[in-house]
C-alpha cells in the first residue's frame, strides 16, 4: 500500500486505499473500469425514466402516444386531471397505501421486536412462514386471495377493503425485514442501563427503544408505501371495479394513451426524489452539526 | 476465555452473548400473534384453499358450480398442457437473472468500494427508477424498443438485425424488461453483501503476491456469496412468475406460466387449471428455498 | 460514617445458565462507604455477580440484601443500585445532560436541571452539556456514565470493568479520579475487573473470584502477602511455588523439606493439609547472594542455585535462578546500586524471611492463575 504524503491534504478524495495518483492512462483506465461500468449501468436504468419526461410532454396526434415524440407542449401538465378517472384512480392509491402502511408497519413492528428480542419455539417456523410471502409470485398471491374472497362470498364487494388486505400482506414481510435489521445492530445494553436509571419496562421503552429504532421502522413504512403504490398484479386480481392508478394505466393501454399518465410518473419521480436527497441531506447536516 | 461447558445453543436456550444473557421473556411471543394470525388468515388460508381448488372437478364451471373430487389429474393436464410455457418462464428468468448478476455485480461492487462518499447517492440512484410505475417504465420500453425507434435503427445499421427484424414482440424484447425490472432486486443484496467485507482483506490479498483478478477470485467472490445467492433468488422467484413483461412487450408466442394463470383465471374462469399451475408455480419455489434454507439456515431469512 | 443498614450482603448466591454454573454459593459483604472490588480472569463469573446485583439477572438461588431490605427479586429500577456499564451504555440519541438527568426525572426529582447542571461540573464536562455522547471521547463518556450513575446518589455503585477502554495513562489517571471521587461522596463501589494492579490500588477490600467461587478475600496486602491458594498466589503478582514435604508442624514454625533443605514457615501461613506442600515465595522477597555470603542469619536458605537468566528492567534486575532440581525459581531485585548484578552461570545461595513465605495445599495446581498470552483480554 503506498502512501502518500499529500493524502491528509486532499479532503475531498474517497474512501478506499491511498494511492500514489499514476498518470498512466491505461492504469487508470483499469483502476476505474469497474465504477464506469457500475455508471454505465445506472445510465441504463434510468433511460426509461428519461423517456418518461419527455413523452410527458408530448402532444399527441391520435396515434399510440407512445411511439414517438411529436410535439411539444405543456398542456398535459397543467391538464392532469383531464383524463377520466385518472385523477380518482390516483386519490384511490394513496387512500389505499396509506392504510395498508399502517396496518403492515403496525403489524410487522411487532413481529420483528417479537423475533429479535425474545427467544421462544417455532422460531425457524416463523422465520419461515414470514419469508414465504416475499418469496410467493405475484400472481400465486393474487389467486389465491382471490378464490378465498369468492369462496366467502365475498365476490360482490371486491374493492377497497379486499385491496388492502392484500396490500398489507405482501408489505408485512419486507416491513418485518426492515425493522429487524435496525433492532438487530441495536445494543440491548441500552435499555439495561435505562432500567438501571429507574426506568420502568413501558418508560425504557418508549424513551430508549423506540426513538432508537424508529429510523427502521420509517424506513419499513417508507418501502411500504412504494411497494403498496406501484403494486399491480396482486391489486388486479382482488380490486373488482376499483381503479388504483396502476390498474388505471395498464387500462389505458389498449385505448388511447393519454400523456398525462406520463406526467404523473414524472411527478412521482420527483417528489420521491426529492423526499430521498431531502433525508439525505437533513441526515449529512445532524452528523455535521455534532463534529 | 475459560468458561466450562457452555449449554449447547438452541431456539429455546438463552443466547449468551459477551458473557450477558438476552432476556427470555415468556410473554414475548405475544407480540408475534397479530402478525402471524394476519398470515395464517391470508395467506396460509388461502394457500390451502387454493390447494384444494386445484383439486376440483375440471368439468364445473363459474355457473354450475364446482366438485371437489380429488381430482388430482387437473395437475397433469396442467403440466401436459403448458409445459413449454413453463419451459419458457424457467429459461427467460434464468437468463435475465444471469444478466441481472453479470451487469449487478459491478454495480453493487463499484459502490461497495469505488464510489467514495457518492455512496448513498449511488444507492438511492439504484432504487430511485422504482419511484415511477412499473407499468409506465415497461411501457417506455415499449416505446426505446419500438420497430421506428433508436434502438432497432441502430441495431440495423450495424447489422446484428437483419433489415425487417424487430425487437419488439421477441423474446429479447421480454427478456430485456425482466432484466431492467429485476436490477434492483439483484444489486441490493449484492451491495449488502459486498459491503460487509472488509477491504482490507482484499488488499491482504494483493499483499501476498495475489493479482486483482485472482485476489477478485479467491477472497472477494467467496465472501460475496450470500449475497450473489439472495439476489438470484429475489430475481429469478418473481420472474418466473411475472407476466406484465411478455404482455406489454412480446406477443402471444412469448407469454410464461403467469399469463396463462391470469387467463384461466380472470378471463377463463377455469378455476382448477388456474390453481394447479399456481401450484406448481409455488411448489418449484418452495423447492428452491428449501435448497438455500438447508444452506444457510432459517434466521438469515428474514 | 459507616451506617450498617446500608451494608450489601450477598447470601449463598447462585446462577446456572443450563448447564454451566456461573457462580456457585457466593456469600460475602460489602461495608457501607467502601471501595470493594471483584477480581478475577475473564469467565469467573464477577460480571454475572454484578449483574444480579444490579437486577439485570436473576439468581438462581441466594438472597442479596442491601441493609435489611430484601431486594433479590426486585426489578432493576426498584433498587437503590446504579451500574457504570463495561461500554457505557449512553443514550446516544440525547444530549449529556439528558443522559445525566435521566434517573433524576424518572424518579420525578422537581430540581433535576440544577442538580444535573452540578454533576455535570463536577466530572468536568461543563462545555459539553449539550452534546451527544458520540462527540465525546472515551474518558469523557466514561466520566459522563460516572456521573449519570452517581447523580442518583445510590446505595451501592457498581462498576463492570469501568476502564478496560481507556489506554493506560488514561486509565491510571481515572482510577486516582475514581478513588478520590469514592472517597469523597462515601458510596460504597464495587468494582469489577480483571486487572490486578487496578484492584490493588483502588480497593479497601479484594475478592478474588474463580470459576463462581471466592477464593480469598480480604485487604490488597493481606492478599498479595498471605495467598491460601495457588490461584491467589499467581494471580495477584507472582510466586514461586516449590513442591515440598512437611516434616514438623507443632511449633510456631513448620517445617519443610524442600528438595532436600529445610525451610521453615511461619505457622499462621500455612494453609496446607496433608503431607506435601507447594511452598511459596514472591520473586521480591528473595534474597540472592554468592554461595557462603547469605546475609540474614534468622531466615531461610536455600544453597545450589545457579543463575540462568538476567533481565534488566531498569527499575529492577530480574533474574532465572535454575535449581538443583530442575525447577527455576524468580527473583527480583531492586536496583540499588549498592552492589554488582549478577551474571549468567553465577552460582548463588537465595534466602528470605521466614515471614514472607507461605505454605499452599500440595493438590492445586501451581499454575492456576498464570497468566497465558492467551488470557490477556
Amino acid at each position: 500500500m503506498a502512501t502518500d504524503v499529500r493524502a491528509p491534504a486532499a479532503a475531498g478524495k474517497p474512501a478506499g486505499p491511498v494511492r500514489t495518483p499514476r498518470k498512466n492512462p491505461a492504469r487508470w483506465f483499469s483502476d476505474h473500469v469497474i465504477l464506469m461500468i457500475g455508471i454505465l449501468v445506472l445510465v441504463y436504468m434510468f433511460v426509461p425514466i428519461g423517456y418518461i419526461f419527455a413523452l410527458s410532454f408530448n402532444q399527441p396526434t391520435g396515434k399510440s402516444a407512445n411511439a414517438q415524440f411529436e410535439a411539444f407542449t405543456w398542456n398535459n401538465w397543467s391538464s392532469v386531471c383531464d383524463p377520466e378517472g385518472l385523477c380518482d384512480s390516483l386519490k384511490l392509491s394513496i387512500e389505499v397505501s396509506i392504510t395498508a402502511t399502517i396496518f403492515a408497519t403496525l403489524l410487522g413492528t411487532l413481529m420483528a421486536f417479537a423475533l429479535v428480542r425474545h427467544s421462544f419455539r417455532g422460531r425457524g417456523l416463523s422465520n419461515l412462514l414470514i419469508f414465504l410471502p416475499m418469496a410467493t409470485p405475484e400472481v400465486v398471491m393474487g389467486s389465491s386471495l382471490l378464490a378465498m374472497f369468492v369462496s366467502v362470498g365475498m365476490d360482490g364487494v371486491l374493492g377497497f377493503l379486499t385491496i388492502v388486505i392484500a396490500h398489507v400482506l405482501f408489505c408485512l414481510s419486507f416491513v418485518v425485514v426492515t425493522v429487524k435489521a435496525r433492532l438487530v445492530g441495536m445494543d440491548s445494553r441500552l435499555e439495561q442501563a435505562a432500567m438501571d436509571l429507574y426506568a420502568n419496562e413501558w418508560q425504557t421503552f418508549r424513551l430508549v427503544t423506540l426513538p432508537l429504532a424508529m429510523p427502521g421502522i420509517v424506513a419499513a413504512a417508507l418501502l411500504s408505501f412504494s411497494l403498496s403504490f406501484d403494486d399491480f398484479i396482486v391489486t388486479n386480481f382482488t380490486a373488482g371495479q376499483s381503479v388504483t392508478f396502476p390498474l388505471y394505466v395498464y387500462g389505458a393501454k389498449l385505448k388511447d394513451f393519454p400523456p398525462q399518465l406520463f406526467v404523473v410518473g414524472s411527478i412521482m419521480f420527483l417528489v420521491s426524489f426529492v423526499f430521498v436527497v431531502a433525508g439525505e441531506i437533513y441526515r449529512r447536516r445532524r452528523v455535521r452539526a455534532w463534529t | 476465555m475459560s468458561h466450562g461447558v457452555l449449554p449447547s445453543a438452541g431456539p429455546e436456550d438463552p443466547v449468551v452473548v459477551d458473557g450477558e444473557v438476552a432476556r427470555r421473556r415468556g410473554w414475548g411471543w405475544l407480540l408475534l400473534v397479530p402478525g402471524m394470525l394476519y398470515l395464517a388468515v391470508f395467506f396460509v388460508f388461502p394457500t390451502i384453499q387454493l390447494f384444494l381448488t386445484s383439486l376440483y372437478d375440471p368439468s364445473g364451471s363459474y355457473v354450475t358450480g364446482y366438485n371437489l373430487t380429488w381430482h388430482f389429474a387437473n395437475y397433469v393436464d396442467a403440466i401436459r398442457d403448458t409445459w413449454n410455457l413453463f419451459v419458457r418462464s424457467f429459461i427467460y428468468a434464468g437468463i435475465a437473472t444471469f444478466v441481472c448478476l453479470m451487469l449487478g455485480y459491478p454495480l453493487a461492487y463499484a459502490i461497495a468500494f469505488k464510489a467514495g462518499r457518492w455512496k448513498n447517492f449511488m444507492l438511492v440512484l439504484v432504487i430511485a427508477p422504482f419511484f415511477t410505475s412499473f407499468l409506465l417504465r415497461t411501457l417506455s420500453w415499449r416505446t426505446i424498443l419500438a420497430d421506428e425507434g433508436p434502438v432497432a435503427h441502430f441495431l440495423r445499421t450495424i447489422q446484428i438485425l437483419p433489415d425487417n427484424g424487430r425487437l419488439l414482440a421477441t423474446p429479447v424484447a421480454v427478456i430485456a424488461g425482466l432484466i431492467y425490472n429485476f436490477m434492483p432486486f439483484m444489486t441490493l443484496p449484492l451491495f449488502a453483501s459486498l459491503d460487509k467485507v472488509d477491504y482490507r482483506l482484499i488488499e491482504a490479498a494483493g499483499d501476498l503476491y495475489s493479482s486483482p483478478l485472482s485476489g477478485f477470485r479467491r477472497v472477494t467472490m467467496p465472501l460475496s456469496l450470500p449475497g450473489v445467492v439472495s439476489g438470484t433468488l429475489l430475481c429469478f422467484i418473481p420472474a418466473c412468475g411475472d407476466y406484465i413483461n411478455a404482455e406489454l412487450l412480446g406477443t402471444p408466442k412469448q407469454y410464461m406460466v403467469g399469463n396463462r394463470i391470469q387467463a384461466a383465471f380472470l378471463t377463463e374462469h377455469n378455476y382448477p387449471l388456474a390453481a394447479s399451475l399456481s401450484l406448481i408455480l409455488m411448489a418449484v419455489v418452495v423447492v428452491m428455498v428449501i435448497i438455500y434454507v438447508r444452506r444457510v439456515g432459517t434466521e438469515e431469512l428474514v | 460514617m459507616a451506617e450498617t443498614n446500608r451494608d450489601l450482603h450477598l447470601e449463598s448466591l447462585t446462577k446456572n445458565f443450563g448447564d454451566f454454573t456461573a457462580v456457585r454459593d457466593l456469600t460475602l459483604t460489602v461495608p457501607n462507604g467502601t471501595f470493594f472490588a471483584l477480581l478475577g480472569p475473564s469467565g469467573c463469573g464477577k460480571t454475572t455477580t454484578l449483574r444480579m446485583v444490579a437486577g439485570l439477572e436473576d439468581p438462581t438461588q441466594g438472597r442479596i440484601r442491601i441493609g435489611d431490605q430484601d431486594v433479590t427479586r426486585l426489578r432493576p429500577y426498584k433498587r437503590p443500585v446504579n451500574t457504570v456499564f463495561q461500554s457505557y451504555a449512553l443514550f446516544p440519541h440525547l444530549t449529556i445532560f439528558e443522559n445525566v438527568a435521566f434517573g433524576l426525572r424518572r424518579r420525578g426529582v422537581k430540581d433535576y436541571k440544577q442538580k444535573t447542571l452540578d454533576m455535570i461540573d463536577l466530572v468536568q464536562l461543563g462545555p459539553y452539556a449539550g452534546r451527544k455522547p458520540a462527540q465525546l471521547s472515551g474518558g469523557q463518556q466514561q466520566r459522563v456514565a460516572l456521573g449519570r450513575a452517581l447523580i442518583n446518589e445510590p446505595g451501592v455503585l457498581l462498576l463492570d470493568e469501568p476502564l478496560g477502554a481507556l489506554d493506560l495513562k488514561l486509565r491510571r489517571q481515572m482510577q486516582i479520579e475514581l478513588k478520590r471521587i469514592q472517597t469523597e461522596i462515601g458510596v460504597t463501589f464495587v468494582h469489577v475487573t480483571h486487572d490486578q494492579e487496578e484492584a490493588m490500588t483502588m480497593a479497601d477490600t479484594i475478592a478474588v473470584m474463580n470459576h463462581g467461587v471466592i477464593e480469598q478475600m480480604g485487604a490488597p496486602d493481606d492478599l498479595y502477602e498471605n495467598p491460601v491458594t495457588t490461584f491467589v498466589a499467581n494471580f495477584l503478582g507472582q510466586s514461586n511455588l516449590i513442591m515440598t514435604d512437611i516434616i514438623d508442624s507443632s511449633g510456631p514454625e513448620v517445617v519443610v523439606d524442600c528438595q532436600g533443605q529445610k525451610i521453615g514457615v511461619a505457622a499462621e501461613r500455612c494453609h496446607a493439609q496433608g503431607r506435601k506442600a507447594w511452598l511459596g515465595i514472591r520473586p521480591e522477597k528473595i534474597f540472592a547472594s554468592h554461595v557462603g555470603e547469605a546475609e540474614r542469619t534468622d531466615s531461610n536458605v536455600l544453597a545450589g542455585g545457579r543463575i540462568s537468566d538476567v533481565s534488566f528492567i531498569g527499575v529492577s534486575t530480574q533474574y532465572l535462578v535454575a535449581m538443583p532440581w530442575d525447577q527455576e525459581l524468580m527473583v527480583f531485585e531492586q536496583n540499588t546500586g549498592r552492589r554488582p548484578l549478577f551474571k549468567n552461570g553465577d552460582e548463588v545461595d537465595l534466602s528470605w524471611s521466614s515471614e514472607h513465605a507461605f505454605l499452599l495445599d500440595a493438590d492445586q495446581d501451581a499454575h492456576a492463575g498464570m497468566m497465558r498470552p492467551e488470557d490477556k483480554e
